[in-house]
């Protein structure tokens, strides 16, 4: 078992706590470094669009996770960010100046809707930002002259610095790149006054007020960070399908995102970027697990179309139901078993129950 | 004439909004959950119909029936299986559980082979008949789903106000824990309030068949009725009807006169206009925290 006796606040705010995590990113890191060596590149893409969603998910980590606000219209700002990047690099512009601007874009749109959000809580949020998301969806359908509408748009391949990065392994490492950076920004912001006020916003909006955070000011800004994270994912994720439509970004889409977040785990710092790396990948190969496991299945069952939202439902019930953290809140508990080993009670974890506390009047 | 002629058929299909906005009221009121998988409810209870009619042969009022106590028993089931072990856990948990639940349904529903990926039209006894009033078209759907909510809704308003049950209801919306602590079996009642909420979503699913079709994603027409659950103020009965005309008016309006696709996003766009302006909707109580 490992004591972390902390005499110094540099201690507390370092980026790893002790040379365990060091050592876990580091395989982690190395493991994905080498990754184009070993696999194909089929499963490079879907590596790529792991990354892409892991980006996502700490957007959503921030937002949901971390201030407690609830979002069903991710989807919209993943669409905004992918459509501006798609009508950016047909006109041209390089790489390194259009995911910015999608970033940025995405970011003023969610404080677009952040606005609203700071009338509305919890529930009311959420059919708010659905309601958002539909709307989106709809505009991009019907801007045609822009967006192609439901024809579709074919994106170009990335270029930069006049290389080509069209796909294989330079725009996987141009992905993990970007996750690398998205996380750090994610970790430092986490620890920074910024990330403590959002905290306490989620703890307690009436405590975090009376503590002099400005609550319009951080759920906005909570919004448009979030917004930015999935802004920038899109910009990748048009590079990445390379060819966009609106029914990409519909309300299931945003509520597959949602899904991940909670399979992955609503956690600590760390278990931010477990979760979401963890949840991204989830989401990416549960299709492909329940393909490959198809040939075991009886011939009706595995060809009925409704396999894999049947199985998706039940994973998320069970998940909720059962280990309300997630995969990270499961990978604690494991962790702690081995720590403790010979120590280890049954009812350690036991939830505290919680019962008839009413959200209605929060 | 258009115009009134266009409110008419709003109506109808607003009735459907608000059956399903009832189911989320219910719900909300009385257990502080909302139901995403309330669509899907519909759904179900659309299905049952069908199987009465068609397999079992029932008369189109008898498979009403028999639908809502199908639907019923699948509402009990939900509550007592998935939801009542995360009582009182916070609502987003609540909300990615019943999205869970919306998605098994449909899932489960298509998996049945032949049946379930196909589009079905419910045989009803009043097919095809027009009532004309003046100048004015009313289709006998339309009649029957109009008439059909207002029965359903007096026969709750008569529940609630008259009924112990209904008054312990209402009891149990107001403050769970002092309910619990006058005797009020608090989740018994709870299971009983999804079983009432899901009939009604079969009523609404049987009603909406003949108007439109039956197939697995109908449920997708649940998320509509959020905006109406929220325009009446999402604690509020009768709000959720007139929430669910309201969408339906401003939908069949917004077809007819407003741009092509502004149909599909006038609910929402009511919605947000109604969250800046007035949060809490048109009936929704005032609830203030004591800190």
């Amino acid at each position: 078992m490992r004591f972390i006796f902390k005499t110094r606040y540099e201690q507390d705010i370092q980026l790893f706590q002790h040379s365990g995590q060091v050592f876990w990113y580091g395989l982690l890191a190395a493991v994905l470094l080498v990754a184009p060596l070993v696999v194909s590149p089929y499963v490079l893409t879907q590596l790529s669009q792991v990354g892409i969603y892991t980006i996502v998910a700490f957007g959503l980590m921030l937002l949901a996770g971390f201030t407690g606000q609830m979002s069903l219209g991710h989807a919209a700002f993943l669409a905004v960010g992918a459509y501006t990047e798609a009508v950016l690099a047909i006109a041209g512009v390089p790489f390194f100046v259009s995911m910015p601007i999608s970033g940025l874009f995405a970011a003023i749109v969610g404080v677009v809707i952040g606005l609203p959000a700071l009338r509305v809580k919890g529930l009311y949020l959420g059919i708010a930002t659905l309601a958002f998301g539909t709307i989106v969806e709809e505009v991009i359908a019907r801007a045609e002259h822009v967006t192609g509408g439901n024809a579709g748009l074919m994106v170009p391949p990335v270029k930069l610095f006049g290389l080509a990065f069209a796909d294989g392994p330079p725009f996987y490492y141009l992905c993990l790149f970007m996750v690398l950076c998205a996380g750090l920004i994610l970790i430092n912001l986490l620890r920074s006054p910024t990330g403590r006020a959002f905290v306490a916003i989620r703890d307690s909006e009436i405590s975090a007020q009376s503590m002099g955070v400005n609550l319009a000011a951080y759920k906005t800004l909570s919004f448009a960070l979030s917004a930015a994270f999935a802004g920038v994912a899109g910009a990748l994720y048009a590079h990445n399908i390379r060819f966009l439509s609106p029914d990409q970004f519909t309300v299931v889409q945003s509520i597959e995102l949602i899904m991940m977040v909670v399979i992955g785990g609503l956690g600590s710092v760390h278990g931010a970027v477990f979760g979401a790396v963890f949840g991204a990948a989830f989401l990416i190969s549960l299709p492909q697990v329940i393909n490959a496991l198809k040939p075991m299945l009886p011939q009706a069952l595995a060809e009925a179309t409704g396999l894999q939202p049947t199985i998706f439902g039940a994973v998320l019930i069970v998940v909720i139901l059962f280990e309300p953290l997630g995969m990270y809140g499961a990978w604690l508990k494991l962790k702690a078993y081995f720590e403790l080993f010979p120590f280890y009670r049954k009812g350690m974890f036991r939830r505290q129950k919680t019962f008839q506390k009413s959200d209605r009047l929060k | 004439m258009q115009f009134i002629q266009l409110v008419v058929s709003g109506l109808a299909q607003g009735c459907i909004y608000g059956l399903i906005a009832l189911g989320f009221v219910l719900i909300y009121k009385a257990t502080e959950t909302v139901n995403f998988a309330q669509g899907e409810l519909m759904m179900i209870g659309a299905f049952s119909g069908l199987f009465a009619t068609t397999v079992l042969g029932l008369p189109y009022w008898l498979s009403l029936a028999a639908a809502m106590i199908a639907t019923a028993l699948v509402g009990l089931m939900i509550e007592r299986l998935v939801l009542r072990p995360i009582l009182g856990h916070p609502a987003f948990s609540i909300v990615m559980v019943t999205i869970g639940i919306g998605y098994m349904a449909r899932g489960l529903v298509t998996m049945i082979p032949v049946v379930g990926t196909d589009t079905h039209s419910l045989p009803t006894p009043f097919r095809g008949e027009v009532f004309r009033l003046g100048g004015l078209v009313i289709s006998a759907e339309h009649v029957v789903v109009i008439a059909v909510t207002l029965i359903l809704c007096g026969a709750l308003a008569a529940m609630f106000r008259y009924t112990k049950i209904g008054i312990a209801m209402q009891a149990m919306s107001q403050n769970q824990l002092a309910a619990y602590y006058m005797g009020i079996p608090v989740k018994r009642f709870s299971g009983l309030i999804w079983g009432i909420s899901a009939a009604v979503a079969a009523i609404a699913g049987i009603l909406l068949a003949p108007l439109t079709f039956i197939h697995a994603n109908m449920g997708f027409i649940g998320i509509k009725a959020f905006p109406a659950a929220v325009i009446g103020g999402f604690t509020s009965l009768p709000g959720a009807i007139v929430g669910g005309l309201i969408i339906g008016v401003v939908e069949a309006l917004a077809g007819f006169y407003l741009i092509e696709g502004f149909k599909d996003v006038a609910a929402f766009v009511v919605v947000l206009i109604m969250l800046v302006v007035k949060p809490t909707g048109l009936f929704g109580e005032r609830l203030a925290k004591k800190v």
